[in-house]
């Protein structure tokens, strides 16, 4: 393997890690508020969270690219901010995969957090915990599988993504180019022995991923 | 501890209107009695906190935890009570002892009333303790989650038909329990049942609900004896009469006395003295207008006839009797009412044919 290679994965391995981590503190209060309201913009959220399941990675790209870029409001934003302009960069990177791999994590959570119901936070609530209490003290523990299974499929999700990757982070070396880019430059130019390498790396991720989600996590494979 | 429970909820949904004002002894248990859809549920989990009513005031002594006349309302996690739903609806991530402390950690150690192993001890789960509640029987889960509830040092406990999802084995190995904590604790009993059997055993006031609205409340023989009601007892019109062992005789029977009489019962095994709650259906008694002689009846009672009123069995009408003041009820024919010329006032003999002891 090239350097390039090991600096392709390192960088994937990164940025998979970070979109996850800010994936399930971003997705749990949204699944939260998903499972638990009765507002009429339930279905509202419910769709837009579930955007990127239906669209084309390069669309929702192109747009994240022109919101972000110097004339779009995230971009004046940044601008004013005096951190430059996001897409081409890591942090761009970051927020565009934490859009598109948004409904792989909160989904999984919202559907733990139906499962558990009404009853086990009443019982909570008549036992002196407050809300606040009682969603860390019942609620994440009764959703945890919800949460392995979100965490799971947001790191995965993000470590496959590609369209996306190419619309906002474009290919620099170290900075944006990740493994599934890096199979494509390496395709384009004919060299298949790295292509492989890399091609049959992320297979065997895969499967290990799916492996782990559908043994420790047996019931959920219906929620997916 | 002689604090007053007040409590008025009105409640209004497309299909359902509650609308209730009681005033209930701050002390012993006091059963919500209906069928359902009478609103006994609702009006638990307004008390609790867990649904808020509209209209509503509920005040535990000078507690007041809900006046929406002046926008109170305090959050459930901030009253002192514990709840019992049907289903024991124990935390599947937590050992039985991490049930039992999940309320006593919140409690403040100047507010707690009972250890962990007292508690253990009285509701027979000692030996659980480190189980996970998968592990035990609908009956043990149930009697963890009144003890979870108890060690959250509730000053009134809410109970919400605990006992109707488990059999009969089940209910007979957890009444004993009951039992005991109407005995030994100070806190009142708020017990939502439908089952007749379970009121007449543990209650000491009863409040009647039929389709949101209140039909009667008070001590328990007063309401039970109370004939101008629609018969919610149904066949099971009866009375409830609290009773002591006096004496177990040779041949196999012990004598109970109440205020009133006394009566004759198989043999009982515990000592003289303790006292026992017994039913006596209206259909068992019969009225005599001399002194029974010759008959296989051994239990007859004097008492005067207090009112008459007509009953759901056609043909037959139900008697009031007082039995120096403890009421009793009879069912008999219309046919024999006028033949006996049955009229309040008459002093007349009960027969008694069966007593139903609820211990």
């Amino acid at each position: 393997m090239e350097s390039t290679d090991l600096a392709a994965v390192w960088l994937t391995l990164k940025l998979a890690s970070v979109v996850t981590t800010l994936l399930l503190i971003v997705g749990t209060p949204i699944a939260w508020w998903l499972a638990r309201t009765r507002s009429r913009l339930k279905g509202v959220v419910g769709a837009v969270v579930a955007l990127p399941l239906v669209l084309p990675p390069t669309v929702l790209g192109f747009y994240l690219l022109v919101a972000m870029g110097p004339n779009g409001p995230v971009g004046q934003f940044t601008q004013w901010l005096g951190i430059g302009l996001l897409p081409f960069t890591f942090p761009g990177l970051v927020i565009a995969s934490v859009f598109y791999s948004l409904p792989f994590v909160v989904q999984p959570i919202q559907n733990a957090f139906e499962a558990i119901g009404e009853r086990p936070l009443e019982v909570a609530a008549t036992l002196r915990a407050s809300p606040w209490d009682a969603f860390w003290s019942v609620a994440v523990p009764l959703a945890r599988p919800g949460f392995l299974s979100g965490a799971i499929l947001g790191f995965a999700h993000t470590v496959g993504e590609f369209g996306i990757v190419l619309m906002i982070g474009g290919n620099i070396p170290g900075r944006t180019r990740v493994v599934s880019v890096q199979i494509y430059d390496h395709v384009e130019a004919l060299e298949y022995t790295q292509a492989h390498w890399l091609a049959g790396g992320m297979v065997l991720f895969s499967f290990l991923v799916l492996l782990a989600l559908y043994t420790f996590n047996p019931a959920r494979r219906k929620a997916l | 501890m002689s604090l007053e429970i007040q409590a008025r909820f009105r409640v209004d949904r497309s299909a359902f209107t509650l609308d209730v004002d009681l005033i209930l002894p701050g002390r012993g248990v006091t059963a919500l009695f209906g069928h359902s859809g009478s609103g006994k549920t609702t009006v638990l989990r307004a008390m609790a906190g867990l649904e808020r009513a509209a209209a509503g005031y509920f005040a535990l002594g000078s507690e007041v935890w809900q006046d929406e006349s002046r926008g109170r309302f305090v959050p459930p996690h901030q009253r002192a009570l514990g709840v019992v739903f049907q289903e024991a609806s124990l935390f599947p991530h937590l050992s039985v002892r991490g049930n039992m402390e999940f309320g006593q950690k919140r409690t403040s150690t100047a507010a707690r009333r009972f250890s962990l192993p007292e508690i253990a001890e009285l509701l027979g789960i000692a030996h659980l303790l480190d189980r996970a509640p998968g592990q035990l029987s609908g009956g043990e889960r149930q009697r963890v989650a009144i003890a979870r509830a108890l060690l959250a040092a509730p000053q009134i406990l809410l109970m919400d038909e605990p006992l109707a999802a488990l059999d009969l084995k089940r209910k007979l190995e957890i009444l004993p329990y009951l039992e005991r904590l109407h005995g030994e604790l100070s806190i009142p009993i708020i017990y939502v049942s439908h089952a007749p059997d379970e009121v007449a055993r543990l209650a000491d006031h009863l409040v009647l609900l039929d389709q949101g609205k209140v039909v009667a409340s008070g001590p328990l023989n007063a309401v039970l004896s109370r004939i101008d009601l629609p018969a919610t007892f149904a066949d099971d019109a009866g009375v409830v009469i609290e009773a002591a062992i006096a004496a177990h005789e040779a041949d196999d029977l012990t004598r109970l006395e109440f205020t009133g009489g006394r009566i004759l019962v198989s043999q009982r095994h515990e000592p003289v003295g303790t006292r026992l709650r017994c039913r006596i259906h209206a259909r068992d008694v019969s009225l005599a207008l001399a002194p029974p002689v010759q008959t296989s009846i051994l239990n007859s009672v004097a008492a005067t006839v207090a009112e008459l009123a007509p009953t759901n069995t056609p043909g037959h009408v139900l008697v009031k009797l007082d039995a120096a003041g403890t009421p009793l009820l009879a069912r008999i024919t219309r046919r024999s009412a006028e033949k006996l010329a049955i009229r309040p006032g008459l002093a007349l003999h009960t027969q008694i044919k069966a007593v139903a002891l609820l211990a």
